[in-house]
């Protein structure tokens, strides 16, 4: 569960931005669209603790986490949220399996190996980031995501690079493993084919609209 | 897994690594070299100068009677006779005088006339057979026997001088009758007999073999020839047999009484005779200082060689940090906090040091294998693989190099804006 109220943010040297409140309950998700420059992202990195809001407040899971510090943060992303980013993050010089279980708070292989048979990549378990195809990363991705048995799941732009196909694979995956997780899904996007599989969603508008 | 993936990324980037290393092995293996070989010729020098006070011999360079003398590394300086050297051997505050006889050689390792008393000084237990008694019986050294093969019982005839290949004395010949046990002092590498076999073996018409017999009649014993003195001093020396006071001895090593009078002696030698007295220990300080002055310079170098090491490691890392800085936000984003980024970086410096340290060693022992090879040709000297305490304060030394070279990337990656780094397209 993930709730979100009168957020803002100011950028350092930059315009100041609302957000809307919305609340998302486990299992269930939502799509925030928008075009590329309206603080998309933004918003993911202070649901996430990657950045800190200005003013506003927001729970996951009834905890008020805008109020956690840099290192409660982390360990609070660690254990409770899963990210999916735009690109593939891997660190290279691990396989696939350790790039799963990278996290000090999902370090657990046998469910590594659960989880990448529900993703079918359990093949590639010991091959490196760079042996992989983009739909192969993607999973894997996902996969690390919710290693941890997250209570909130955000993905951002997980498709704009993929073809249809991939597309819903993806989002499928995305959708069912926030069912299986009990998780709340947040994804962040511009891309208009997932309004069809995602029906609750909100639009940012450009940021210059918001500044009065 | 902090620790994991420091060392996964070295591996990862072999040639990057490799680099850092052989710099940091380098600089290692120099300086261990250095202090090895320090460290151990200090100990060998001091263990080889066990109980000797005094050196006295025929004038020259002190340093080189003290190395000729004591740790036989250099030619003698030349002779005494044996009549001024008894006026100093029989001075009552001498506790034991030894005296030394050099002459000829076997395959480089000098044989050496003495008394028994050389070997009680270091402490050395007899291997096999026993101590050299009757004229021509030779004791041999431990590493003098390994090299040369001769056993108790072995007869062999001596060469003059240091050099192989010299005139060899066919008329005489020596016979082993007893191997020491290494002492790792300088009795290792030398052939011991009695003085009479080195008056023998070079009397000008020792050829012939009347003298010999001449020679062996008017032997008499130094025991008898200053009945006066405190009995103390009696056993010290009264294996020596000696001719005539016309014959020579090379040098004489002194032990006192008391260090009282360390200095007058010396003095009384200097000045009233044509023998000149050396204090070894101070000859000896005199050389480290020499050793000392270049061994410091070596050590700038090698000093230099580990700061560009550091240098390396630090430039390594930092690059490797621009590459890295979208695995570093993903550490941050699944949970890693900038304490463990910190020590991730670390890691990897204090890696790089310990692998540079190892490697570093292993080339220390390695020219250490070489040297020995040469040293044991050239000087009869060898090197041991033990370890230093010196070498304990290089490794320290290393690792703070590697932390030192790690600390700006580890700030670095903490301070890394992860939200920004993770926007970028």
């Amino acid at each position: 569960m993930i709730k979100v109220k009168q957020l803002s943010y100011k950028y350092p040297s930059g315009p100041l931005i609302h957000f809307p409140d919305f609340e998302v309950k486990g299992g269930e998700s939502l799509l925030v669209l928008g075009e590329s420059g309206c603080g998309k992202t933004t918003l993911l990195h202070l649901l996430a603790g990657l950045l800190r809001p200005t003013s506003g407040k927001i729970w996951i899971d009834d905890k008020l986490v805008s109020q956690l510090n840099n290192s409660q943060m982390d360990q609070f992303r660690g254990e409770q949220i899963g990210l999916v980013f735009q690109k593939n993050y891997f660190i290279e010089s691990l396989n696939i399996l350790n790039n799963l279980i990278v996290s000090p708070y999902s370090n657990n292989k046998d469910h590594a190996v659960t989880i990448s048979k529900r993703l079918g990549i359990e093949e590639i378990l010991n091959r490196y980031p760079k042996q992989l195809s983009v739909g192969q990363q993607q999973r894997v991705s996902i996969g690390r995501a919710v290693m941890n048995a997250p209570k909130l799941l955000l993905a951002d732009e997980p498709t704009s690079a993929l073809d249809y196909r991939n597309c819903k694979n993806v989002i499928y995956l995305l959708l069912e493993e926030s069912v299986n997780n009990n998780a709340a899904l947040v994804i962040v996007t511009h891309d208009d084919r997932l309004k069809k599989e995602v029906h609750n969603n909100i639009e940012l508008f450009p940021i210059t609209n918001q500044m009065n | 897994m902090i620790i994991k993936i420091a060392w996964k990324n070295l591996i990862h980037k072999p040639w990057n690594t490799g680099l850092c290393i052989i710099l940091l092995a380098f600089g290692v293996g120099i300086i261990s070299l250095l202090i090895l070989m320090q460290y151990q010729l200090e100990q060998k020098f001091s263990r080889d100068l066990n109980n000797i006070d005094l050196v006295v011999g025929a004038k020259g360079s002190p340093l080189q009677l003290v190395l000729s003398a004591i740790y036989h590394l250099d030619a003698p300086t030349g002779n005494i006779s044996l009549a001024e050297a008894r006026k100093v051997m029989d001075n009552p505050i001498v506790k034991k005088a030894i005296p030394l006889a050099y002459g000829d050689s076997y395959q480089g390792y000098r044989i050496l006339g003495t008394t028994k008393g050389y070997v009680e000084n270091y402490d050395a237990q007899i291997r096999d057979g026993r101590l050299f008694s009757e004229k021509m019986e030779v004791t041999v050294g431990a590493d003098a026997a390994l090299r040369t093969g001769l056993i108790v019982g072995s007869i062999f005839h001596g060469t003059h001088g240091e050099a192989i290949g010299g005139h060899v004395h066919e008329n005489h010949k020596y016979e082993v009758v007893g191997i020491l046990e290494k002492s790792n002092t300088v009795l290792d590498n030398l052939l011991l007999t009695n003085v009479t076999s080195v008056w023998q073996v070079h009397t000008k018409d020792s050829e012939n073999k009347n003298s010999i017999d001449t020679l062996h009649a008017t032997t008499l014993d130094l025991n008898h020839a200053h009945h006066g003195h405190e009995h103390d001093h009696h056993h010290d020396h009264d294996d020596l047999v000696i001719t005539a006071d016309s014959m020579d001895i090379t040098a004489i090593l002194l032990k006192y009484k008391t260090k009282r009078s360390i200095m007058t002696i010396p003095r009384f030698i200097n000045e009233q005779t044509n023998m000149q007295a050396v204090l070894p220990a101070l000859e000896i300080n005199r050389l480290f200082y020499m050793i000392g002055v270049g061994g410091s310079t070596l050590k700038l170098i090698a000093g230099g060689i580990i700061l560009m090491a550091g240098l390396s490691v630090f430039f390594g890392l930092f690059n490797r940090l621009r590459e890295r800085k979208y695995e570093i936000a993903l550490l941050r984003s699944v949970g890693y906090k900038q304490l463990h980024l910190f020590s991730l970086l670390v890691f990897e410096g204090t890696f790089l040091a310990l692998l540079g340290y190892g490697v570093g060693w292993g080339l220390s022992r390695l020219g250490l294998h070489f040297l020995n090879q040469q040293a044991q040709h050239d000087f009869n000297l060898q090197f041991d693989n033990g370890l230093v305490t010196g070498e304990g304060n290089l490794l320290l030394l290393t690792i703070g190099v590697g932390i030192l070279a790690a600390l700006i990337p580890a700030f670095q990656a903490i301070r890394m804006n992860v939200s920004a780094t993770l926007s970028e397209n």
